[in-house]
């Protein structure tokens, strides 16, 4: 039965249910239990903001706090992952990818193709991105797409509670390498949540709201800020079709082509950057498959070029908002600016 | 006498509906059971009927216009009140009225012996409501609001279905699962009012003698052949795609498939052993429905394309096999006469 909650709270009890059904599912990561071989609390942590809180004593010894070396653990998920297990391992911010790409983009998932066909690599990486929190540029990036662009990777960016714990029991469940990526703004989002187990499968959009003049696609925490822009926009006459992929590998290509063929138009929302980012993927897919549905340009509505600013005002300006999102629109449709 | 016409409130999500259409214009005079209205909510488009007799002196939601559960929908009034008076009664309804107030009072399901069930109205004999195979406590959006008027009405999910416990056993179990329920509500005999394979359970529940009477809505097992395509169909699913058109199946009107709808059934089958209980039940559950020696009344669709119409039945033009969602005035009146009757 569904009851109301949070997005992070979603997220624990999808990995306290698969460790709790399948033997085999481990999770690793820094400070996840924290305190571990330290005198104090063993549980004193649960990772940065406390999802993977009161696991450690529920799963004696499937809990493993490591050292802070991500290029060492998340290599040991990619080989306990070939040999048998399901590892999730928890990469605290998204930025730190750079220290263990090798393990993830040439390692785990090139397993599955370079063994003939006989290896399989179940490992999930959680990791937190996005801004708003004002950590600064090394910890705010919202780097998707590099995921995204390397064959052999799944890629998960759910925008809500629903989503974060179906697609993360799917994502455990997997047998291939997936990226598991969780909005850190997002964890405080309350929503209805089955108490049972479920899945979502991978490739597969949700439609957030259906309309027929513009269609918009967002992703993770863009998603709330386009409904908001669609609700404003509503007042105006001018009806938005909101497309929230979850995945972007694989990308639920049929279902954003057909609402274009419906709309004529698209802006595509997308907290990465502009330059080789989702949006400019969208843009281009539709471009190709649906030139002649197109009544208006496509838009995207992406961050500058730039890093995250640690500045408070200049952070606030770098995020897309509902206001430049409901102005994209706008565009899009031919419509006035209201004054 | 003034009267509100509000915004009704259909099934367990419905915050607001959007008016699509006028069907009766100011100043006409009205019955209760008349359409005045209809109203498009995000899952599923109903028509509002008048609840009391008199004139429709006022529509006060435009077509187009976005109004809570409870909100005011237009004002039914005797030709004889003064427009001065139907003013004063909107304003004043108006200045009190706080929307998603009354639904914190409406009754939120609750869970008994793993059965989720939803309870509304509380005078009158109870009647309990039994949803069909792959449905839940929600197909009875429409039945639950107008049967509770006169009457105390549980509707519940069988085991394997909605938020009641997806583990069915060997299949065989529904009947007893039921029984199981109305002990642990205290109900001795109540009305059965079961939908297709639930209507077969009911039976099975009457023929142990635990039912006043029995309302069969396009029921399994009383000799009518069941569409295996839609069993086989509905089980197999595994995306909108596939889904929308067995869903359809299930409805004269294929329009009312809305996207919402084939979302919400997806959810229900990708929760862990749904699919297990689907299969397990469609195996074992579907059998011949018992004798039973209580009055019964049984509703079919003209347009049925998951049972065809058989037997001595009630047949409700326009609707396929949900009569109860498709012509819910109708039905709701068929079974609302009948129960008096049996009463």
């Amino acid at each position: 039965m569904a009851r109301k909650i949070s997005y992070q709270q979603a997220i624990a009890e999808a990995i306290g249910s698969e460790m709790e059904r399948d033997p085999t599912v481990v999770i690793m990561g820094e400070d996840i239990a924290g305190g571990m071989g330290a005198p104090g609390e063993d549980d004193a942590w649960g990772g940065v903001l406390g999802v993977t809180k009161g696991l450690y004593a529920r799963f004696p010894g499937r809990v493993i706090d490591t050292p802070i070396s991500e290029s060492a653990y998340v290599g040991a998920a990619a080989g306990a992952a070939a040999s048998g297990l399901r590892p999730i391992a928890e990469l605290m911010f998204v930025d730190f990818l750079g220290v263990c790409l090798d393990q993830i983009f040439n390692q785990a998932a090139k397993f599955r193709y370079m063994f003939g066909g006989k290896a399989e690599t179940p490992m999930v990486i959680r990791t937190m991105y996005g801004a708003g929190i004002r950590a600064a540029s090394q910890h705010s990036q919202a780097l998707y797409p590099i995921f995204t662009h390397i064959p052999g990777l799944k890629v998960v960016v759910p925008s809500n509670p629903y989503d974060a714990k179906g697609l993360l029991i799917q994502s455990i469940r997997d047998d291939d390498p997936v990226i598991f990526l969780e909005h850190k703004v997002l964890y405080t989002l309350e929503g209805d949540v089955p108490a049972e187990s479920y899945t979502i499968p991978f490739g597969e959009a949700s439609v957030v709201r259906e309309g027929g003049d513009v269609t918009v696609v967002a992703l993770g925490r863009m998603v709330q800020f386009a409904q908001e822009a669609a609700d404003e926009l509503a007042g105006e006459g001018i009806d938005c079709e909101i497309i929230d992929p979850r995945t972007t590998s694989p990308l639920d290509e049929d279902t954003i082509l057909e609402s274009v063929e419906n709309t004529g138009r698209i802006v595509v929302v997308d907290e990465a950057g502009p330059r080789c980012g989702m949006a400019a993927d969208i843009v281009a897919l539709v471009t190709t498959n649906a030139w002649n549905e197109l009544k208006a340009p496509p838009r995207m509505v992406t961050p500058p070029h730039t890093p995250v600013p640690f500045s408070p005002i200049l952070e606030d300006a770098y995020v897309p908002t509902p206001e430049g999102i409901a102005a994209a629109i706008r565009e899009t449709a031919g419509a006035p600016t209201p004054a | 006498m003034i009267a509100k016409l509000g915004m009704p409130k259909w099934g367990l999500s419905m915050t607001e509906g959007r008016v699509l259409d006028w069907l009766v214009e100011e100043g006409a005079e009205v019955n209760p059971g008349d359409e005045l209205c209809e109203v498009e909510t995000e899952k599923i488009t109903g028509a509002v009927e008048a609840t009391a007799p008199g004139v429709l002196r006022r529509r006060i939601g435009s077509v187009g216009d976005v109004i809570p559960v409870g909100g005011l929908l237009g004002v039914i009034a005797d030709a004889s009140e003064s427009d001065a008076d139907i003013d004063a009664f909107v304003a004043e309804f108006e200045a009190s009225f706080v929307p998603g107030e009354e639904e914190d009072e409406g009754a939120q399901p609750q869970v008994v012996g793993g059965i989720r069930y939803l309870k509304q109205g509380d005078a009158g004999e109870p009647v309990v409501l039994i949803h069909g195979f792959g449905g839940d406590l929600n197909n009875w959006l429409f039945a639950l609001p107008a049967l509770a008027e006169e009457h105390t009405v549980y509707a519940l999910d069988l085991p394997g279905h909605g938020g009641s416990a997806k583990d069915v056993g060997d299949g065989t179990g529904l009947a007893d699962a039921v029984i199981g329920f109305l002990d642990a509500v205290e109900l001795e005999r109540p009305h059965l009012v079961g939908h297709s394979l639930g209507a077969l359970v009911a039976a099975q529940v009457a023929a142990r003698g635990r039912a006043a009477s029995l309302t069969l809505v396009a029921p399994v097992g009383f000799g009518q052949p069941v569409n295996q395509e839609f069993l086989d169909g509905f089980i197999s699913a595994e995306s909108r795609r596939e889904l929308k058109p067995v869903l359809q199946l299930l409805f004269a009107d294929e329009s009312l498939v809305t996207r919402s709808l084939v979302d919400d059934v997806l959810k229900y089958k990708r929760i862990d052993g749904v699919t297990e209980a689907l299969t397990t039940l469609r195996g074992a559950a579907f059998v011949d429905a018992p004798d039973v020696d209580v009055p019964v009344l049984t509703i079919w669709g003209a347009e049925d394309r998951v049972i065809p119409p058989g037997g001595d039945a009630e047949i409700v033009e326009g609707a396929g096999h949900s009569p109860h969602m498709e012509a819910a005035g109708e039905v709701n009146r068929l079974i609302d006469r009948f129960l008096t009757a049996a009463v």
